[in-house]
């Protein structure tokens, strides 16, 4: 079905971006809160599409009116519509946190904000391989600049190590890309994942190379081990709406992953289906290991939450690796809980760093904090669900994602991987509470008291969280219409390589 | 010609690589060019060699496949503009940390 909304989640962000440019040196005001009302506006149009593609209808939005395979396609079905809806949602709560200082020096800090949106909107609703190269080069150059925003040697530093991996990154994408163009002569993901299932049998070796390469390109997205070890540097030094941004950008790769692996690598494959099957899950679970040893060895509050990111997209990978509709649903309801719980740590980390003085968010022992309680009570609450105790967003997540697994040849291993982890992370967490709360150094003096504005952001985050509970069940069931969808691309297919300028309905 | 081209493009990457591995943030700067050059090759090879053919597709005509040329138009612009950035933030870094190691100092 042709549809123009299908466009808007790029076009309004991109033109925002171009507006802010033009904008250049007028009143700040005015630019914040152009950044904030695109994004909050960015929201409504996500619940539009999602409400459009409830029923299971494939929107599919051609380029220029060209047909399918030659031009270019953006397609909206459940999975990208729930990808838009949370990263709308988390850009919102970041914007708000970051005009409220974070986003100083402001002048360029919303250009590239809107811009790191396009690129996320593009990555997850283009229909086309080359074009989610393009769309991950555009999120990828404005998290760059978002990244390094403010300076000093430390973020410059694993800025540094972000951009050439990312680059090499690239460069793999475009060689398996090329490879895939060479044998296949189509970039259309519909297109491929037909071709895919009559590749000649000489060229076998090479296309399943290709797919592998993505793969890679993939997981070092998602900071899939050992592919992982850029994500704390990199996030634990940044500013905190920009790391806050970024608890969606590992979510790309896991949606990458996700995509081609059911798409194109699906059970219609022929010789290729579950091309990435063997991999996923061992490597899944040693992230969730190598993620939870970091969680344990971290220093500050703020490299804590990086590695718990990583730990997030183990869980994540883990769910993705087990397979069938079921993982998938339990899945994408972990990928919502852990995208808020994530962006809310590290915007609290901020928050209490700004609160206690020279200590910053180091786990040692520091000042008593003036407002202190509300401040434990959100930590409390936010770790809670981090951690994944009941009755928070976590606790369901990981429980359906451990249901999900039951049967399947690998439950004892991510039985045993996510259990424990959990526990550990419960500990550690349980730990920084302790210090960050607790344990009160008399010589040391906090600074001015935290702002209760400064909490609206994260107690938003925090309250979607609860939402997320509150509506466990709708939601978990749109999740499986969405993994149903993806376990039978018929449609998608038929949606993308049949719809011609008249639009044809699946 | 193909072999050529692939002996090229295989060079090309071993260099790239091998640069790119090293310590300091130069030569890491001149194997991710290497490297984009490399796969911009490829990229522009993968419509394979055709000689005296228009990227026109005309009945009964021979067309030299158009769409690698685009796709490495795209390639070489980003690319381009990476490079760009890689080097400021190379002398950034250089500047900031007090030498040119990528880990900004040997035993950091």
């Amino acid at each position: 079905m042709m549809s123009h909304l299908v466009i808007v989640p790029l076009l309004l962000p991109l033109l925002a971006g171009i507006i802010l440019v033009l904008l250049g040196k007028s009143a700040s005001t005015l630019r914040r809160s152009l950044s904030l009302f695109s994004t909050l506006l960015l929201i409504a149009v996500a619940l539009e599409l999602m409400l459009r593609v409830g029923d299971g209808s494939v929107l599919v939005y051609q380029l220029g009116n060209w047909p399918a395979p030659f031009g270019i396609v953006l397609v909206a079905d459940r999975l990208a519509a729930i990808m838009v809806l949370i990263t709308a949602i988390l850009a919102a709560c970041a914007a708000i946190y970051s005009v409220r200082g974070g986003d100083q020096p402001e002048r360029n800090f919303h250009i590239l904000f809107q811009l790191q949106l396009f690129g996320l909107n593009g990555a997850f609703l283009t229909g086309d391989l080359f074009n989610l190269f393009v769309f991950f080069e555009v999120l990828l150059i404005a998290s760059y600049g978002l990244l390094l925003h403010g300076g000093g040697p430390e973020r410059i530093r694993a800025g540094l190590h972000y951009v050439v991996l990312n680059l090499v990154g690239s460069i793999l994408f475009l060689f398996a890309v090329g490879t895939l163009y060479g044998l296949l002569g189509t970039l259309n993901m519909a297109d491929l994942a037909q071709r895919l299932a009559n590749v000649a049998p000489q060229d076998l070796g090479v296309v399943r190379a290709a797919g592998l390469l993505l793969f890679v390109v993939f997981a070092l997205k998602a900071a899939l081990a050992p592919l992982h070890l850029w994500l704390p540097g990199a996030y634990g030094y940044t500013s905190a709406p920009v790391a806050a941004m970024f608890a969606i950008m590992t979510k790309v790769g896991a949606y990458a992953i996700l995509r081609v692996h059911s798409l194109m690598f699906g059970p219609d494959a022929g010789p290729l289906a579950g091309l990435l099957q063997p991999w996923l899950l061992p490597l899944a679970l040693i992230t969730v290991v190598a993620g939870t040893v970091g969680v344990l060895a971290s220093q500050r509050l703020s490299q804590q939450a990086a590695y718990l990111v990583v730990v997030s997209a183990g869980t994540l990978l883990t769910a993705f690796g087990i397979g069938g509709s079921e993982a998938f649903a339990a899945g994408l309801y972990y990928l919502a809980h852990t995208t808020f719980a994530a962006a809310a740590l590290f915007l609290l980390a901020d928050v209490l760093g700004r609160a206690r003085g020279a200590t910053h968010d180091r786990l040692v022992s520091g000042p008593e904090l003036p407002s202190g309680q509300l401040l434990a009570g959100v930590f409390l609450l936010i770790a809670l669900a981090v951690g994944g105790m009941p009755p928070l967003s976590g606790f369901i997540g990981k429980w359906l994602i451990l249901q999900a697994s039951m049967g399947q040849p690998g439950m004892p291993w991510v039985f045993g991987v996510l259990l424990v982890t959990s526990l550990l992370v419960i500990m550690a967490l349980a730990r920084s509470g302790t210090l960050l709360f607790l344990k009160i150094d008399e010589g040391a003096i906090a600074s001015a008291p935290a702002r209760a504005a400064d909490l609206g952001a994260p107690l938003v985050l925090a309250l979607v969280g609860i939402g997320l509970v509150v509506y466990a069940g709708p939601l978990y069931e749109f999740g499986q219409a969405a993994a149903i969808q993806l376990s039978q691309p018929g449609n998608y297919l038929a949606a993308v390589l049949q719809s011609t300028a008249g639009g044809v309905s699946p | 010609m193909e072999a050529l081209l692939s002996i090229v493009i295989g060079f090309l990457t071993a260099c790239g690589v091998y640069l790119a591995l090293r310590g300091r943030t130069f030569p890491v700067v001149l194997g991710l060019t290497l490297m984009s050059y490399a796969v911009n090759l490829f990229l522009f090879v993968m419509g394979r060699l055709t000689i005296g053919a228009p990227p026109i597709i005309r009945e009964g005509a021979s067309y030299a496949d158009p769409l690698p040329q685009a796709l490495v138009l795209t390639a070489i612009v980003i690319s381009f503009g990476m490079t760009a950035f890689v080097v400021i933030l190379a002398l950034l870094a250089r500047a900031e940390l007090g030498n040119d190691h990528v880990d900004g100092g040997e035993n950091g």
